[in-house]
């Protein structure tokens, strides 16, 4: 039981932003006294920001510039925005925090969340490009019925962007109290008021340029105060980690898996949930849009998964740093007792490492970053729910088509506004919950009812508008069902005794569900539709291999 | 964009020898990748003892440092060759099969 609480709280804290800062220490997240330098650095990155969202605007005239930036980004560019993407404030405080609790073991999680990565270059990005113009739904509903699958596809990335916007929300509101002295409501407000004055305004190209700032800052931070902290020890990791070791609870322990990872149902279950939760997440399959063509798409990965990888390895080697130099000083726990909690609660090792190493001044530049990335994550989310919304739902559904480009653009932007305020009033009715359990669900949907119709469509001549539809519905309600009947709804919400199911992530049997359901649904459907369908599967396949067809980059 | 153009690639014989060695080469890095991890996962699983040996004699790092890095690092240097492979070789076909197609 204290093995699934670790896990759980390791996956919420790595997963989502701050999200730890609610799932393990509500109310542990006081209120700090204002910082002013982190608010003046953040001013900066504020107003350079909203420089860049003006000068995004004017480029912004065409559905194509608002949802992908007209498809005009290099893959370097690319690269960095979709690290800027994942790499949110949650990877940078969390795995840095898991390393200097538990050791090797939040190295073996820094893993799982990489290795996605590279598959998704493999057997998803070029397919993606050549299929895509602006949302998923493009994809799975290609030859597919248009009215169903589209609104079955939008109504599944509207429910992962809702549930990671409360996620990040309540992340965000814990963070900034902590990190700048801020109340909780003003800094919700703040950061929902930003999310919509990007995307409204700069569209895909000024949340793009917001990503790549953010990502650019955090490797530049995460460099920076590798090189501080390894300068402590000579450079030399093996004097790191003997230093760590006689100084830790656990002692050599720490650099051996622990029990984090011990019952391998868990682990399988909820690495299947991070690898293919990625490759379902709306945001993120958005920004393979955005570059010209295939080509450019596999660069992007290539550059991403380059910086993400060096990312988690840094972060890991500063939670080993931070053992010896946060947990042995007792300026950082409360009430001077280095036995006892540490100040701001359990995710913070790596700011006291950069107070420790680069004073206050770097302190306040660590705050500006993780701040800049939850604005960075939430613009990518509310652009994905505004494209479902207004291209997929409103364009494509409901209008059929003949809405005209400056409709279609009115109704994205109100969608960001209206999104814009559901997550503020989300985030503020959910500070006092505990929000872990939306993690599972997040990346349980996005693993169980967004991927297996995705990848099916492009791989699987067979699926017919009945299996997809179905079997996305299997999916969907398996993974909603085993998240309610598992210790984070079950025991945590609810206050039963016991789960009834016993693992958090319900990937590892919710995915399988789904593809049988979609496989029997298609291979038993004989309708002239489903004729039809697996018909036009030969001309998808070229042209999701050769790019012939495929949406070009707009003229600028 | 016409089901006429579409036929002709896929009467093309090279369109199948693009596809089919594009697709078996992504095919054989993800099972790399895969493999390497989930073998990874089962030593924690089933083995950490394996995992906690010493990189040297007397050494603090144990084996499972580098083994995790040499994941992260080897995994990215396949994206890295497929990327340069996809965008060389075969795109080259590729461009080869649309000017042929559109002939």
């Amino acid at each position: 039981v204290i093995k699934s609480k670790h896990l759980l709280a390791a996956a919420g804290l790595v997963l989502s932003s701050g999200l730890v800062l609610a799932a393990d220490a509500l109310g542990a997240a006081q209120k700090q006294p204002l910082n002013m330098t982190a608010i003046a650095m953040f001013f900066v990155f504020v107003a350079s920001t909203l420089g860049i969202t003006y000068w995004a605007a004017s480029r912004t005239k065409s559905t194509a510039d608002f949802y992908t930036a007209g498809g005009g980004i290099t893959g370097f560019q690319n690269g960095l925005a979709i690290a800027g993407d994942y790499m949110s404030a949650a990877t940078l405080l969390g795995l840095s925090a898991m390393t200097f609790a538990k050791g090797l073991d939040g190295f073996i999680y820094a893993i799982s969340f990489f290795v996605g990565w590279p598959v998704i270059l493999f057997l998803m990005a070029e397919r993606l490009r050549n299929l895509g113009k602006f949302t998923f739904a493009d994809i799975a509903s290609y030859r597919l019925d248009q009215s169903q699958i589209r609104t079955f596809a939008a109504i599944g990335s509207l429910t992962v962007v809702c549930f990671y916007l409360i996620v990040q929300m309540v992340g965000a509101g814990q963070l900034i109290k902590l990190l700048f002295g801020l109340d909780y409501p003003v800094a919700v407000g703040v950061v929902g008021v930003l999310m919509v004055v990007y995307v409204t305004f700069g569209g895909m190209i000024a949340t793009t340029w917001v990503q790549i700032i953010k990502a650019v800052l955090m490797l530049f931070g995460g460099t920076a105060l590798l090189f501080l902290a390894l300068g402590q020890f000579g450079f030399s990791l093996e004097t790191m980690a003997s230093k760590a070791v006689a100084v830790h609870k656990d002692g050599l322990k720490i650099m051996g898996p622990g029990s984090l990872m011990a019952d391998p149902i868990t682990a399988v279950s909820l690495s299947m949930g991070l690898v293919f939760g990625t490759a379902g997440l709306p945001h993120i399959m958005m920004r393979f849009f955005t570059v010209p063509n295939a080509k450019e798409a596999r660069k992007s990965v290539f550059v991403a998964s380059g910086c993400i990888g060096y990312f988690f390895m840094v972060v890991c080697v500063l939670g080993l740093a931070a053992i010896t130099i946060v947990g042995t000083n007792p300026e950082f726990f409360e009430g001077g007792n280095t036995a006892g909690k540490l100040l701001g609660g359990g995710n913070m090792p790596v700011m006291h490492l950069a107070k420790a190493l680069g004073g206050n001044l770097f302190l306040g530049f660590m705050s500006a970053v993780a701040f800049a990335t939850i604005l960075a994550v939430v613009s990518g989310l509310a652009l994905a729910g505004a494209s479902a919304i207004a291209h997929d739902l409103y364009a494509r559904v409901i209008r059929k088509g003949t809405a005209t480009e400056a409709e279609e653009m009115r109704v994205s932007r109100l969608a960001t506004l209206a999104l814009g305020v559901v997550a503020v009033v989300l985030g503020i009715m959910f500070e006092k919950q505990n929000v872990a359990f939306l993690v599972g669900l997040t990346f349980g949907i996005a693993a169980s009812a967004n991927f297996p119709v995705l990848i099916l469509s492009m791989y699987w001549k067979g699926l017919t508008t009945r299996g997809a539809l179905l079997g996305g519905l299997a999916g969907l309600v398996s993974a909603v069902t085993f998240v309610i009947l598992s210790k984070a709804v079950w025991v945590v919400v609810l206050g039963n005794e016991a789960p009834i199911f016993p693992y958090e992530q319900p990937a590892l049997f919710s995915m399988p569900l789904a593809f049988f359901f979609t496989w029997l649904f298609s291979v038993t459907d004989k309708s002239a539709r489903a004729g039809r369908e697996i018909a036009a599967y030969d001309d998808q396949y070229v042209r999701s291999q050769t790019g012939i067809g495929a949406a070009a980059a707009s003229a600028h | 964009m016409s089901s006429h153009l579409y036929q002709k690639v896929r009467a093309n014989p090279r369109f199948a020898e693009l596809a089919g060695k594009r697709s078996r080469f992504a095919l054989l890095l993800s099972a790399i990748v895969l493999m390497s991890y989930y073998a990874m996962m089962m030593l924690v699983a089933f083995a950490p003892e394996a995992l906690r040996t010493p990189i040297a004699e007397g050494a603090t790092l144990t084996i499972g440092v580098p083994i995790g890095a040499a994941i992260i690092i080897g995994s990215w240097l396949l994206t890295g060759w497929f990327v340069s492979r996809a965008n060389g070789e075969f795109d080259q076909i590729n461009a080869e099969l649309i000017r042929e197609a559109s002939k």
